[in-house]
């Protein structure tokens, strides 16, 4: 049984068929890229398995539960979390208050207090920074922010949407190590990219999405040798 | 961030508008000084008076203020809100008052009417929300605040049904009246020392409040953007009800303590202070909750003093009941000049 499976969902906004039939799955220790053109409905889903959108149709387990009963803010206490599209950060929140807010899911302060240290161990430039407000970080720092307020929550599955959006490449690479890391130390990853190469390049798996439906899901290798995919998403002619 | 606007004859008009009240000030003010028909304690206990005042609506403030930073909404039912605290708060004191209890137990009385004045108003605060506002998000932002209009005309219409429309005298609480003597020929009513105190006292532990525990970081969060707060796991309803329910008992507490100092209880008198305290969220900057308090002291002050000092130098009869006109020019004044008052952000702009 996959940890994350997502079944025959459609998704709506209003009229708009935004998801027509996605089926996905991600296994325990995982990390499986999703990838697809703008307007493909990557976001949609990630949203639709974070509880923020709910599917018209077709189900989300997780850990074999279906999460249909539950409102968006419940969904973190089953040990999902997501980093959404443009981070998300609380501009005029400090970032220990942005942390904070992270772990708003969980109780034990001397926890809340080591998993701080653990992101400030993972970003150290949060920690220089704790202090300042959020709003006043730059693009990367916001990134790290984001993804470590994500982490305060001790997650069994970390969503990410594009979190090399905007970045210059060495943050990039920073960004990517980070994500392995995070992997590594058993955090399974849902990876949202348009930067298809560095995403199949950490991935194990991945899906092709296009315009609300999955066209292809293979290895990250076949994925990479794919000429559909190498002529659409990476560059390659 | 603006730019060069294209000439335009309103704006003109307002300026000399504006220019020309500006300078009616000045010289009324100078005027009034010059004459010297004021000593100087009795400007103390104007501005003590407005202080007092200004308290009042800087606690009634900070409930426009706070629900309008999380959902960009002004609930125009808030005075209500305000007048209900007050007039349940009335029938516990004269109650108590009657029965002896106040005379023996003074501390315990008041303690009590503040607690029945805030358990109402955040009571029917959280009502209000649940069934009037709560379904309406997500609506475009005239129809909540056409909805919260008709609310507020809602809640007088009950109170004046249940209560009649007569005005009550508020008891006389011995305890609390009386001058505190300074220096020299100053003094201090105790009843104004004691709002000044109470509301001073509530306004700090708002604040600590919304910057250190729990609940006030996520309203923070909440009212910066709601869905990341609900992936972070906070109940945005529960968030956005605790707001209305902390706005309701600061304005059950304002009702209690603007009946200590005026004495009367009617089911109207929560429009005019309501329309003040609105004032003085905007002043301040709407949506900042130290913004509120400022603007409402400042409002406070203004309006005790400024009948006096601007238009007694000018040889306008009975000033004092021009008061009212003086803070609602402010009002549009400051609509008109500083949108954003003096620490917020634009009240149309965002989120239109
Ligand atoms: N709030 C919304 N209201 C209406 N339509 C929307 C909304 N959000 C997304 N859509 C539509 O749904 C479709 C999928 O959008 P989605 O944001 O999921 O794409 P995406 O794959 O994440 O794209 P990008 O790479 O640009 O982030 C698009 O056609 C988009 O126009
Ligand atoms: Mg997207």
């Amino acid at each position: 049984m996959s940890l994350l499976s997502i079944e025959n969902i459609h998704t709506y906004y209003g009229n708009i068929h935004a998801l027509k039939g996605v089926s996905l799955n991600v296994e325990k220790g995982e990390i499986v890229t999703l990838i697809g053109a703008n307007g493909a409905g990557k976001t949609t889903t990630l949203r639709t398995i974070s509880g923020l959108l709910k599917p018209r149709e077709g189900k989300v387990t997780f850990n074999g539960e279906d999460l249909a009963k539950y409102k968006s803010h419940e969904v973190i206490y089953k040990g999902i979390c997501m980093v959404p599209e443009g981070r998300g950060i609380f501009a005029r929140l400090t970032v220990t208050e942005n942390l904070e807010m992270g772990a708003y899911s969980r109780t034990d302060k001397t926890e809340i207090q080591n998993n701080m240290e653990k992101a400030f161990t993972i970003f150290p430039r949060l920690k220089e920074r704790r202090t300042q407000v959020a709003g006043t970080l730059s693009g990367g720092e916001q990134q790290m922010l984001a993804m470590g307020r994500a982490l305060m929550s001790n997650p069994n599955v970390l969503l990410l949407d594009e979190p090399s959006m905007g970045l210059a490449p060495v943050l990039v690479e920073l960004i990517f190590d980070t994500i392995q890391d995070i992997n590594k130390s058993g955090t399974t990853i849902l990876l949202v990219e348009q930067n298809a190469l560095m995403a199949l390049g950490i991935a194990s798996r991945g899906y092709v999405l296009q315009t609300g439906q999955i066209v292809l899901s293979d290895s990250a290798e076949n994925l990479k040798k794919n000429p559909t995919v190498q002529k659409a998403y990476l560059g390659m002619e | 961030m603006q730019s060069l606007k294209r000439f335009n004859w309103t704006d003109v008009f307002m300026w000399v508008v504006g220019a020309a009240l500006l300078i009616l000030t000045i010289i009324g003010s100078y005027l009034t000084l010059q004459q010297g028909k004021y000593t100087t304690v009795q400007w103390f206990d104007l501005a003590v008076f407005g202080l007092a005042q200004g308290s009042v609506y800087a606690l009634i403030a900070l409930g426009y203020t706070l629900v309008y930073g999380i959902l960009r909404m002004i609930n125009f039912a808030h005075g209500e809100i305000f007048m209900s605290g007050a007039y349940l708060g009335y029938f516990v004191a004269t109650s108590m008052q009657r029965s002896g209890f106040m005379q023996e137990n003074p501390l315990l009385g008041i303690a009590l009417i503040f607690l029945t004045a805030m358990t109402t108003s955040a009571i029917l605060a959280a009502i209000l929300e649940r069934i009037a506002y709560r379904p309406l998000r997500g609506a475009p932002r005239l129809v909540p605040l056409i909805t919260a209009i008709g609310a507020s005309f809602f809640l007088q219409y009950v109170f004046r049904g249940l209560f009649g429309t007569q005005n009550r005298a508020y008891p006389e609480i011995a305890y609390i009246q009386g001058a505190i003597p300074l220096f020299g020929n100053f003094q201090i009513q105790k009843i104004q020392l004691i709002v000044i105190i109470a509301a001073a006292v509530m306004m700090a532990a708002l604040a600590f409040f919304v910057q250190y525990t729990k609940t006030g970081k996520a309203m923070r969060a909440v009212s910066e953007d709601k869905s990341v707060a609900a992936l972070m796991g906070i109940d945005v309803d529960k968030i956005i009800t605790r707001t209305f329910v902390i706005g309701a008992a600061l304005a059950g507490a304002a009702g209690v303590l603007y009946c200590f100092m005026f004495r009367i209880v009617t089911f109207y008198m929560g429009f005019i202070p309501g329309l003040k305290a609105f004032t003085s969220a905007v002043l301040g900057g709407i949506g900042n909750p130290p913004g509120a308090m400022l603007g409402g002291l400042f409002l406070g002050i203004f309006e005790s003093l400024g009948p006096t000092l601007f238009l007694d130098g000018l040889g306008i009869p009975a000033p004092y009941q021009l008061k009212d006109v003086i803070a609602f020019t402010m009002l549009v004044m400051i609509l008109i000049f500083r949108p954003t008052g003096i620490l917020g952000e634009r009240l149309s702009k965002t989120k239109a």
